[in-house]
């Protein structure tokens, strides 16, 4: 059962609605005893980064969550803000991520976006140089995505990116460190790619 | 490569859907969550969905059909009408929308937009921008509350402002070419573009794929947005929802690919 973590952020009924249409079963975490059920956890998120850290600090779940997938290695995918907060630490605030994955986050700097584009880095984008890895499986060539933010998530450890997206630099938009994964874009919203990637997650 | 955005715009009028002509005469078109069911099935960009009677009623967000419209929406969600306080904005993100349009509220009380990023983050903060040409002269002003309500404000000002505020990007709407489907306002869109540098959508006027297309060979990374031309088809304004496919949509960035690629 994957279950989907209810800390205050994310399009968690828009999770609930894809995996219904795709017959893979799912369910909100309410509680530490939902959590504890689950095979597979979902960390949705838009927003700010102290924010994120507060409501999960906040929530009850942090020990649980720390267990389920650093001792007992369930398969974790963060999404959005769900992914920045894998990382240690982030220069949109001063709080510590969770720590998951060896990075931290950074704000995109302005002078290496080229003529004409902006931030938060919003809409459309492709994932380039896809690695080979099952959660990325069966996906067209240079599949679109969408994207909405103004801080990047920057590896300490290369071989934790499957997939970069350029925006002026290229950076990682979905990583993976054994049982923990990251997309920076939101699948739940990226129509048939965003399903085929929630897909995958639910076939690990 | 990022790409340019192709945004349907919908109105919300006494619990359906409607499209104005210059933000008057509100005509029905359809029911909004089937409306989003069709959108889904045309893969579209983005979409904003915007209530114009909360405000003019002073009364709250409708929460039941914005979580409707959350959860049937498979593309990114902006919501705009009613949003007076930082609860609601909380209150609307809760429900699965990506990002939260202001308008008359961001004039009576600008400090909401820092307030709302500080808990959202800024890239989910959209400002409105309904904007008029005066009478004489080349100046712009900002109106509120479906164009009833003359600010008196001048919307580049008003736009650099809005940035130093941290607003995450400026939908800027032609009251005069809405609906009219001669065309956007380009004039004071570039005017707008050039003193910021958050992300823009640009409404009111779209007739055809054409002017989208010319659009986007003006600005590159835009947000193109339209009402008529998504919800009608052909000269007597049959209402049939639609949006360019896969094939048109790359006709209209090839320019774009052209210029990026030099």
């Amino acid at each position: 059962m994957i279950t989907i973590v209810d800390y205050g952020l994310g399009n968690i009924k828009a999770f609930v609605n894809v995996y219904n249409r795709l017959n893979i079963a799912i369910k909100i975490a309410h509680s530490v005893a939902d959590l504890r059920a689950s095979t597979k956890i979902i960390l949705p998120g838009v927003g700010d980064f102290d924010h994120a850290m507060t409501l999960i600090n906040n929530s009850g779940f942090r020990e649980t969550l720390d267990d389920l997938v650093l001792n007992k290695k369930i398969p974790v995918l963060g999404i959005c803000v769900g992914m920045q907060i894998l990382a240690k630490s982030s220069e949109e605030g001063n709080l510590p991520g969770l720590g998951w994955i060896n990075a931290s986050v950074k704000k995109f700097d302005q002078e290496t976006i080229p003529f004409k584009t902006h931030l938060p880095h919003m809409g459309w984008n492709t994932l380039d140089h896809i690695v080979g890895n099952k959660l990325l499986n069966d996906l067209e060539v240079s599949p679109r995505f969408y994207f909405l933010h103004s801080y990047y998530f920057d590896c300490n450890n290369t071989n934790n990116i499957i997939a970069s997206t350029n925006y002026g630099i290229d950076f990682a938009s979905a990583v993976n460190n054994v049982n923990i994964y990251g997309v920076q874009f939101h699948p739940e919203k990226s129509h048939h790619n965003g399903v085929q990637i929630l897909k995958n997650f639910g076939n690990l | 490569m990022l790409i340019p955005r192709i945004i349907p715009c919908l109105l919300v009028h006494n619990k359906g859907l409607v499209k104005t002509v210059k933000f008057k005469d509100p005509k029905y078109v359809g029911d909004p969550i089937n409306a989003v069911k069709i959108f889904n099935e045309k893969e579209v960009d983005e979409i904003i969905v915007l209530d114009i009677d909360a405000t003019v009623e002073r009364r709250e967000p409708d929460y039941k059909m914005i979580e409707n419209l959350a959860t049937e929406c498979r593309m990114p969600l902006c919501y705009g009408g009613g949003v007076k306080t930082v609860e609601q904005a909380q209150r609307i993100f809760s429900l699965g929308v990506e990002k939260v349009a202001l308008s008359s509220a961001a004039v009576e009380n600008p400090a909401l937009i820092s307030d709302v990023a500080k808990i959202v983050g800024k890239q989910s903060v959209v400002v409105v921008l309904d904007v008029k040409k005066k009478t004489l002269g080349n100046k712009y002003e900002v109106y509120i509350n479906n164009a009833k309500m003359n600010t008196g404000i001048n919307p580049i000002n008003y736009a650099q402002q809005l940035e130093e505020l941290g607003v995450g990007e400026i939908v800027l709407n032609s009251i005069e070419n809405d609906g009219t489907l001669k065309g956007y306002d380009l004039n004071i869109a570039k005017k707008v573009r050039e003193v910021i540098s958050v992300p823009m959508t640009i409404i009111g006027g779209a007739g055809s794929f054409n002017h989208i297309g010319e659009l986007i060979n003006h600005f590159g990374i835009i947000g193109a947005g339209a009402g008529s031309i998504f919800v009608f088809k052909g000269k007597y304004r049959a209402v049939l929802i639609n949006y360019p496919n896969r094939l048109e949509k790359e006709k209209l960035f090839q320019n774009y690919y052209n210029e990026m690629k030099k």
